[in-house]
C-alpha cells in the first residue's frame, strides 16, 4: 500500500511567517496579507505570478475567498482546506501535488488562524449540530491519558515521568526564548512546571501549546526550476498523510502509549524518502508538541527512540539544540504558539531556516553532514487523529 | 371482577446525601438531624424515574407494559411529554403509550389509583426533586427520589400486592402552593392546615374500611404520606393502626409527588405475606388505598440497600446543584442546543445506549457504526448490542478542570465492558479520590446539559456499589 511519493519533483523556494501572538490589533485578513506578502517579496514574485493558491484554516474562514478577497487575487484558483491541527501542512501538501502534476508552475500555500477574537480561553471548535452524544473532554485531558498508561507499560515512576515531560516543555521554552517570532519567550524550568496546579490529569497549563493568532506561507515550484528563484531551495523528499479510523476509542487493545496514525505516516514518509534510520539521517525535526506527552510518544512513533526509551532519551538531552537529533528548535507549539491553520507551515519555516543555516545563532543546530529535516503535524486526539509527515532536504538525490 | 394490583416495584435513591447538620452549622441555627437525598447536578426527575423503571423492568423477565405514566411536580419539560424520554431510554416499542401526570403533589397517587382501575398493564414512574429556600423547612425535610410500580391484573403474573380497595375525599383549600414560575413553595399556617386535614382523614379512613369490609385491626401497616409533619403525627396516633411505616424522613426526606410510591415500595419490601398495608395520602384532600401483600420475591435492588450506599455532598455543592448559589463558570463556550433531527436518527444510541456489533467478529462499536473497523464484517450487517445494563472496568482515567461543566472538574474514564466494547466516558456519582484503574462501573442515564431549554440526555457511567 506504499505511496509512490514525489521525491525531488518539487521544491520550496520561499517561506514566510508572522509572529505568533495574541494579535489584538490584527485581523485574519491582516495576518494573511502579512504572511503572503512577506513570502512573495522574499523571492521577488508578485501575486499575479503565482498560478494557484491553497489556504488552510481550521475555522477562521470558509472557501478560497479567505485568501482571494484580502489579497485581491484576480482570476486565480484558490482552495481552502481543513484537516484539524494539520491544516497548514495539508495546504502545503496540496500545493506540492499540484506542481508535481504539472498543472501549475508556481503554487502557494497559506495557513492562517485568528483564534483570539472569541473571548474564550483555549481553542474552541465551531459548534456543529449533533445529537449531543459526542465526547466533550478537552484535548488536554485526552492527551493526559498518555502519562499513566506509559508509566504503567514501561514501569516508569509516575512522578519521574511527570518530570520527563516537564523537561520537554523546558526545552521548548528554552528554544522559543531564542525565537523572535515565538509567542512565549521566557525560559522556565521543569521543576517550576511540576509545581504548577494540574488542569487535566497531571498536566499543567505549561504542558499545553500556546494559543495564538498567526499566519505562514510557502511557495512551491518544480524542482528543476528551483534555482531560478533561490540559491538554497528545499526539495520535498516525502509527503505522507494518515487519517485514522477512530478504532483507538473503541478498541480495548489500544493502550494510549502510541499514536498508530503517526507511526504509519512516518513509515510511509521514510519509504518515500529512502530513509532507513531517521536517527542517523535527519538533521532536525519539528514535531507536533500540542501537549508535552505528545512529544514524548512521538519520539517513539517517529522512530527517534526505541519503544519505552523516549523518556530516557529526553532525560539524556538527545532532542535539545546540542543533542543528537534536535527537535522543535523554534520552541514548538509549546512556545511558538499554535494558530491552528498556520502551524504546519510554521514547522516547515523552521526547517527552512535551520537547513539553510539562517536560524539565529543562539538556536542554530550543529553543522553536520545531515541535510534532511522532518516535519510532523497531527490533528485530533489519541485514538482518533490525522497525521502528516514531510521530509525536506537541501540537495536533490 | 378482575383482581388488580402491583406486579413489581423498584425505588431509586440518588447517590448523594446531605447531612442536615451542615445546614444547621452553616446558618448557626436549627436542630434537624439525619440526611436527605440529593439529585446530582446531572439528574432530573426524568433520569431518576428512568433509573427506577429500568431497575424494575430489566433483568425481571419479559415485562411489557402497555403504557408508562410519569408523575412529578418538577417536570424537566412542559408541553413536551417527559414520559417519552423514559420510553425511549427503556427502548419500549412505539405501540407502548407514554403519558405525563404532573403538577400537583397528589398526581402520583392519582396515577396509581387510575392505573388500578384501568384494565391495562401500566408502568407508573413517579419522581420528584424537591427544592426549598436555604435554611427553610422544605430544604431540610425534603428529599429527591423516584419509584416505579408495575400495575396489572392477576393474569399478568403473580401480584406482589393485591389492591383491596380505598376511598377518596377531595377538598379545595389553601395549604401549600407554588407558582409555575417559582422554584420553591409556600405554605399556610400549620395549625389551620392540621385542623382542616384531620377530619378529612377520619372521613376517608372510615369510607375505606366500609368500602373494603375491613376493620382498623385488619390493617398491619399504615403508610402516611403528606407534607405536614404535625398532621402525620396526629393521624399516626389517632387511627390506631398496629404499625406506622418509617417515613424515611431521616434517610431520604419527603419526596413530594413521589413520596406515596417511594413509601409504598418501602412498605412492600418490608411486609410479610398476607399483611395488609393502608396507604393514606394527605394532599389537597385524602386518598386511601389498601393492599394485601402476596408471597412474592423481587430481584430489584432495595431502597434500604440504596440508602446504605450513599455518599455525602457538601452543603456548598448542594446549594449550587439546587440553583441557590450561582457560581462563576469556566471561561469556555457554553454548549449549544442539540439537533432534533440528529437526535432522532441516533435515538437508539443516545437514549438506549445500544451499540453495534460486527456480524462476523462480534466486535462491539461504541458509538454504533454501519461499517466495522474489521474488514471481515459486512457493511450494514452489524447487529445491535444494548450496553445500558453491562458492567465495565476503568482502563484509565483523567480529571479535566478545563472543560465546560456544571459540576467541574469532569472525571473521564476509558471503560472496557465485560463481553466487549470500549468507550471514553464521564464518570458520575464519584469523588476524584475514589476513582482508580480497575474499578467497576455501570452505565447511567443522565442529563449532560441544557441549552435553549432542550435537555441533552445521554449516558455516563457510575461506580458499581
Amino acid at each position: 500500500m506504499a505511496s509512490k511519493g514525489i521525491k525531488d519533483k518539487v521544491a520550496i523556494v520561499s517561506i514566510g511567517c508572522t509572529p505568533f501572538r495574541e494579535h489584538w490589533d490584527k485581523s485574519k485578513d491582516d495576518l494573511v496579507i502579512d504572511a503572503t506578502t512577506e513570502t512573495l517579496e522574499a523571492v521577488g514574485l508578485t501575486k499575479e505570478e503565482v498560478d494557484a493558491y491553497w489556504v488552510g484554516t481550521a475555522q477562521s474562514g470558509m472557501s478560497g475567498l479567505t485568501l482571494s478577497m484580502p489579497m485581491k487575487l484576480e482570476g486565480k484558483p484558490v482552495t481552502r482546506v481543513e484537516n484539524y491541527c494539520a491544516t497548514g501542512s495539508e495546504a502545503l501538501r496540496q500545493a506540492c501535488y499540484a506542481v508535481a502534476s504539472g498543472a501549475y508552475d508556481v503554487a502557494m500555500a497559506v495557513g492562517v488562524e485568528k483564534v483570539k477574537d472569541s473571548g474564550y480561553q483555549g481553542l474552541n471548535a465551531f459548534p456543529t449540530p449533533t445529537a449531543g452524544t459526542n465526547r466533550t473532554l478537552t484535548a488536554a485531558a485526552m492527551y493526559s491519558l498518555v502519562l499513566p498508561a506509559y508509566a504503567k507499560k514501561y514501569g516508569v515512576d509516575e512522578d519521574q515521568l511527570r518530570m520527563v515531560v516537564a523537561k520537554i516543555a523546558e526545552k521548548n521554552h528554552y528554544n522559543g526564548a531564542r525565537n523572535p517570532l515565538a509567542q512565549f519567550r521566557r525560559e522556565i524550568s521543569a521543576e517550576q512546571i511540576c509545581e504548577m496546579a494540574a488542569v487535566a490529569g497531571r498536566l499543567s497549563v505549561f504542558d499545553c501549546a500556546g494559543v495564538a493568532d498567526g499566519a505562514a506561507a510557502a511557495i512551491v515550484v518544480p524542482a528543476e526550476k528551483a534555482y531560478d528563484y533561490t540559491d538554497k531551495p528545499l526539495f520535498v523528499k516525502a509527503l505522507s498523510f494518515v487519517s485514522g479510523n477512530g478504532s483507538g476509542l473503541m478498541d480495548p487493545n489500544y493502550d494510549y502509549t502510541t499514536f498508530p496514525e503517526c507511526e504509519a505516516a512516518a513509515r510511509d514518509a521514510y519509504q518515500q524518502a529512502g530513509i532507513d534510520d531517521p536517527k542517523e539521517a535527519l538533521a532536525m525535526a519539528e514535531v507536533h508538541d500540542c501537549f508535552t506527552p505528545t512529544e514524548l510518544v512521538l519520539m517513539e512513533d517517529l522512530g527517534f527512540s526505541e519503544r519505552g526509551e523516549a523518556w530516557n532519551d529526553v532525560l539524556d538531552g538527545n532532542f535539545g539544540l546540542e543533542g543528537s537529533l534536535p527537535v522543535n528548535t523554534d520552541g514548538g507549539l509549546k512556545s511558538f504558539g499554535h494558530p491552528v491553520g498556520a502551524s504546519g507551515i510554521r514547522m516547515h519555516y523552521e526547517c527552512w531556516l535551520q537547513l539553510r543555516n539562517e536560524a539565529p545563532e543562539d538556536r542554530s543546530i550543529p553543522q553536520t553532514e545531515r541535510n534532511l529535516g522532518l516535519v510532523h503535524n497531527l490533528g485530533g486526539y489519541p485514538g482518533e487523529m490525522v497525521s502528516f509527515v514531510s521530509i525536506l532536504g537541501t540537495e536533490i538525490g | 371482577m378482575t383482581v388488580r394490583g402491583i406486579l413489581r416495584t423498584a425505588g431509586y435513591v440518588p447517590y448523594r446525601r446531605l447531612d442536615r447538620s451542615e445546614i444547621n452549622d452553616f446558618f448557626g441555627s436549627g436542630t434537624s438531624t439525619g440526611q436527605r437525598s440529593v439529585a446530582a447536578h446531572d439528574e432530573d426527575t426524568v433520569t431518576m424515574g428512568f433509573e427506577a423503571a429500568r431497575s424494575l423492568l430489566w433483568g425481571q423477565g419479559n415485562l411489557q407494559p402497555n403504557s408508562i405514566w410519569f408523575s412529578t411536580a418538577n417536570p424537566p419539560y412542559m408541553e413536551k411529554t417527559n414520559a417519552n424520554v423514559i420510553h425511549s431510554a427503556l427502548q419500549l416499542p412505539e405501540e407502548t403509550q407514554a403519558f405525563d401526570f404532573g403538577g400537583g403533589l397528589k398526581s402520583g397517587v392519582g396515577a396509581l389509583k387510575t392505573a388500578l382501575h384501568s384494565s391495562e398493564q401500566i408502568l407508573l414512574i413517579q419522581s420528584d426533586i424537591r427544592n426549598g429556600l436555604p435554611s427553610g423547612e422544605d430544604e431540610h425535610n425534603s428529599g429527591d427520589a423516584a419509584a416505579a410500580l408495575l400495575v396489572g391484573d392477576e393474569g399478568d403474573g403473580t401480584l406482589l400486592a393485591r389492591y383491596v380497595g380505598g376511598s377518596t375525599v377531595t377538598k379545595e383549600f389553601i395549604d401549600r402552593w407554588r407558582s409555575p414560575k417559582e422554584e420553591t413553595s409556600k405554605t399556610w399556617e400549620s395549625r389551620f392546615v392540621e385542623s382542616t386535614y384531620l377530619p378529612l382523614v377520619d372521613q376517608a379512613w372510615g369510607k375505606a374500611l366500609v368500602n373494603t369490609g375491613l376493620e382498623t385491626e385488619d390493617i398491619d401497616t399504615l403508610v402516611l404520606v403528606g407534607q405536614n409533619q404535625r398532621v402525620k403525627k396526629q393521624v399516626a396516633k389517632s387511627l390506631g393502626v398496629k404499625e406506622v411505616l418509617d417515613d424515611l424522613s431521616q434517610t431520604i426526606g419527603n419526596s413530594g409527588s413521589a413520596e406515596a410510591a417511594v413509601l409504598l415500595v418501602s412498605a412492600l419490601e418490608n411486609a410479610k405475606p398476607k399483611e395488609k398495608i393502608a396507604l393514606c395520602v394527605i394532599a389537597d384532600g385524602v386518598e386511601v388505598l389498601i393492599f394485601e401483600k402476596n408471597d412474592v420475591q423481587q430481584n430489584a435492588i432495595t431502597l434500604q440497600d440504596q440508602i446504605a450506599k450513599g455518599g455525602n455532598v457538601p452543603y456548598r455543592k448542594f446549594l449550587q446543584w439546587k440553583g441557590m448559589l450561582p457560581v462563576q463558570p469556566p471561561n469556555r463556550p457554553t454548549p449549544t442546543r442539540i439537533s432534533a433531527s440528529a437526535a432522532i436518527r441516533e435515538s437508539e444510541w443516545k437514549h438506549g445506549f445500544v451499540a453495534s456489533k460486527g456480524d462476523q467478529t462480534g466486535l462491539i462499536h461504541m458509538p454504533p457504526s454501519r461499517v466495522s473497523v474489521n474488514a471481515e464484517d459486512e457493511i450494514d450487517a452489524m447487529g445491535q448490542e444494548p450496553m445500558g445494563n453491562k458492567i465495565g472496568t476503568v482502563a484509565t482515567f483523567t480529571i479535566d478542570h478545563l472543560v465546560y461543566s456544571e459540576n467541574p472538574p469532569v472525571i473521564f474514564a476509558v471503560v472496557d465492558f465485560v463481553g466487549g466494547g470500549r468507550i471514553p466516558i464521564e464518570i458520575t456519582d464519584v469523588d476524584p479520590d475514589d476513582v482508580a484503574i480497575g474499578i467497576e462501573v455501570t452505565p447511567t442515564f443522565r442529563k449532560l446539559f441544557t441549552a435553549d431549554g432542550i435537555h441533552n440526555y445521554f449516558w455516563k457511567v457510575r461506580p458499581v456499589r
